[in-house]
């Protein structure tokens, strides 16, 4: 073990899967009835980091999605904007000046995305270099060799040092929950992440199969609702990869509703991390309104 | 002593032999032990889902494949005869006029079968052109099409309109007599085993009165087929997002006969015609 600065110890009592499942399971076979799900579907658009994370990625297809994200669907004025656009850092300075004096915020990925297997120093440069573009939300992944070899304190002395680089933006710290394996892993990361001051936890950085899924976000809920009760901060979380229809983004909410209540249901507090999910939600909303069935043709692309 | 085994009559989506969503079912045979699956406007949309993932597989196989899977069915109607009659024969039809239905619908299959890789010589072209080009009208599938099937024969009827819209690469979502759906679902086991791609033909039953305004509603919807007078309500619906609606009334007897449902003008409404252009080699 490394040293830590660390002044506790990350014990969590153990998660019981079956019943962590069950009852992910059992949330998301609640009727929702029309009203209440348009309501929702226009609350998911609001809490959606529109997304774009790969190697093709191109100051063109940037400025696209950052127009995507401040009118989603350009003839409905009841449509509201996106939370954020989540891009590569050195894409941010491009997404600022797209969204600039929209209210959407500029997410950027941070600290050697998605393995985040480079060193400390490379990092913290990363996140200086994001914050100082202008990206007010920084999403870091946590350094899942050493937390998977036991070095727990090293992983929280890293969030604790990005989280001095962010300054004033946001911190998102992902967990890349597919990799973590165990619920018991999960809920442990979970708590490092919050004591360590992280403002969102995050499930998954979209590149590993499984991503986000229900029983992990469950769980992840109630880590923050339990760290609220303890401690009164309030930190979100964000649900991110493998969302892709209107059905998923519903269930979600009903978790985040069952389990933290009312103060969560908030784009400030509960986000998606999605790309292709926006247009089903869309296909969804204009659906409800003309009820006719829509086409994908319809909706642009980015 | 033999166990009997109660048939439930599903969907055909996808590939795959689902129930409808809705829970429902009908007994259109009068028996209330046969019981087939009561479509809604949700197991449509499923359909629609499969079908524009088959349109890829479908559309994207050459004619030639398209040909030999069709000729494929062909052959399991041949060797399910003995299924395919009792199915026909549970819908009402007498021991000879189910035999004799089988045999049209054998014969209308193994024509579009060879159909198939003919259609760009048919409806295609070379066209004259002022200048040094060549100019070609080729044909392409349309997209995703409804078809409903006629109210009887059941079997012919339905293939009758739904092998051209298949022929032309589209991708089909079918809805069979209501009154004797029994054949047309049993076609769904026949493609199972003829290397239709999952999702090019989708079989979806119901009522007309239900789910025939849904096809026409829904926009991802490119195509409708449908047997029987034409209808302005059907045609107002599928007008939203320009779809190809075309309506076909033949008398009773004209659906049984093969030579009369042998129609390549059937096939033209569901096919997109390209130009291309390419200069004359110097």
């Amino acid at each position: 073990m490394s040293q830590s600065s660390s002044p506790v110890e990350f014990r969590v009592p153990p998660v019981d899967a079956v019943a962590l499942e069950t009852r992910a399971a059992a949330l998301g076979t609640r009727s929702i009835k029309r009203a209440a799900k348009i309501s929702g579907l226009k609350l998911a658009v609001a809490m959606m980091d529109l997304t774009t994370l790969e190697g093709q990625d191109s100051p063109g297809k940037v400025r696209q999605l950052c127009q995507k994200a401040k009118r989603p669907l350009p003839a409905r004025d009841e449509v509201p904007s996106c939370a954020a656009v989540c891009v590569y850092p050195d894409l941010v300075p491009e997404a600022v000046a797209a969204v600039a004096g929209s209210g959407v915020a500029v997410a950027s990925v941070a600290t050697g995305f998605p393995a985040g297997r480079i060193d400390r120093a490379f990092k913290l440069r990363e996140v200086e270099r994001a914050v100082a573009d202008g990206a007010s939300e920084i999403d870091m992944v946590i350094d899942r060799g050493a937390f998977l070899s036991g070095r727990y304190g090293e992983v929280y002395d890293e969030i604790c040092a990005v989280k001095a680089a962010c300054g004033a933006a946001h911190l998102k710290v992902i967990l890349e929950t597919g990799e973590l394996k165990t619920y018991d892993n999960v809920r442990r990361a979970c708590r490092i992440a919050l004591l360590a001051g992280a403002d969102f936890l995050k499930t998954s950085t979209g590149k590993v199969s499984p991503a986000s899924t229900r029983p992990v976000v469950l769980l992840m809920l109630e880590a923050v609702r339990d760290h609220y009760l303890e401690t009164g901060t309030i930190v979100g979380v964000k649900a991110a990869g493998g969302i892709r229809t209107s059905k998923d983004a519903l269930r979600y909410l009903v978790l985040v509703n069952e389990t933290c209540g009312d103060l969560w249901m908030t784009p400030k507090y509960f986000r998606f991390g999605a790309s292709s999910l926006l247009n089903d939600v869309l296909m969804q909303l204009e659906k409800e309104r003309t009820g006719r069935y829509q086409r994908p043709v319809d909706f642009s692309a980015d | 002593m033999t166990l009997p085994v109660a048939k439930t009559y599903k969907h055909y989506i996808g590939g795959k032999f689902p129930r409808s969503e809705s829970g429902r079912a009908f007994q259109p045979s009068g028996n209330p032990d046969i019981n087939v699956t009561r479509g809604s406007r949700k197991d449509l949309r499923e359909a629609v889902l499969a079908a524009r993932k088959g349109l890829a597989s479908w559309s994207g196989a050459t004619s030639y494949l398209r040909g030999q899977i069709l000729y494929r069915i062909a052959e399991m109607l041949e060797s399910r005869r003995e299924a395919m009659q009792a199915e026909l024969r549970l819908g009402g039809a007498t021991a000879a006029e189910a035999r004799k239905e089988l045999d049209a619908a054998i014969a209308l299959t193994v024509w579009y079968a060879g159909l198939s890789d003919k259609l760009q010589t048919l409806l295609g072209s070379q066209n004259e052109v002022q200048g040094p080009f060549f100019a070609f009208s080729t044909v392409e599938p349309t997209g995703v099409i409804g078809v409903v099937a006629p109210d009887g024969p059941a079997l012919t009827g339905l293939l009758a309109l739904v092998l051209p819209v298949l022929v032309g690469g589209n991708a089909v979502i079918a809805v069979p007599s209501a009154s004797a759906p029994f054949a047309g679902l049993a076609l769904g086991e026949v493609c199972a085993s003829s290397d239709v791609p999952g999702g090019a033909l989708n079989i979806v039953a119901g009522q007309r009165a239900e789910l025939a305004p849904q096809l026409a509603a829904h926009r991802d919807v490119d195509g409708l087929f449908v047997a029987g007078k034409p209808d302005a309500e059907l045609t107002a619906a599928g007008a939203d997002n320009l779809k190809r609606t075309r309506f076909c009334t033949l008398p009773a007897k004209d659906w049984r006969d093969p030579k009369l449902l042998r129609a390549l003008s059937w096939v033209e409404p569901f096919v997109e015609v390209k130009a291309l252009w390419h200069p004359v080699a110097p």
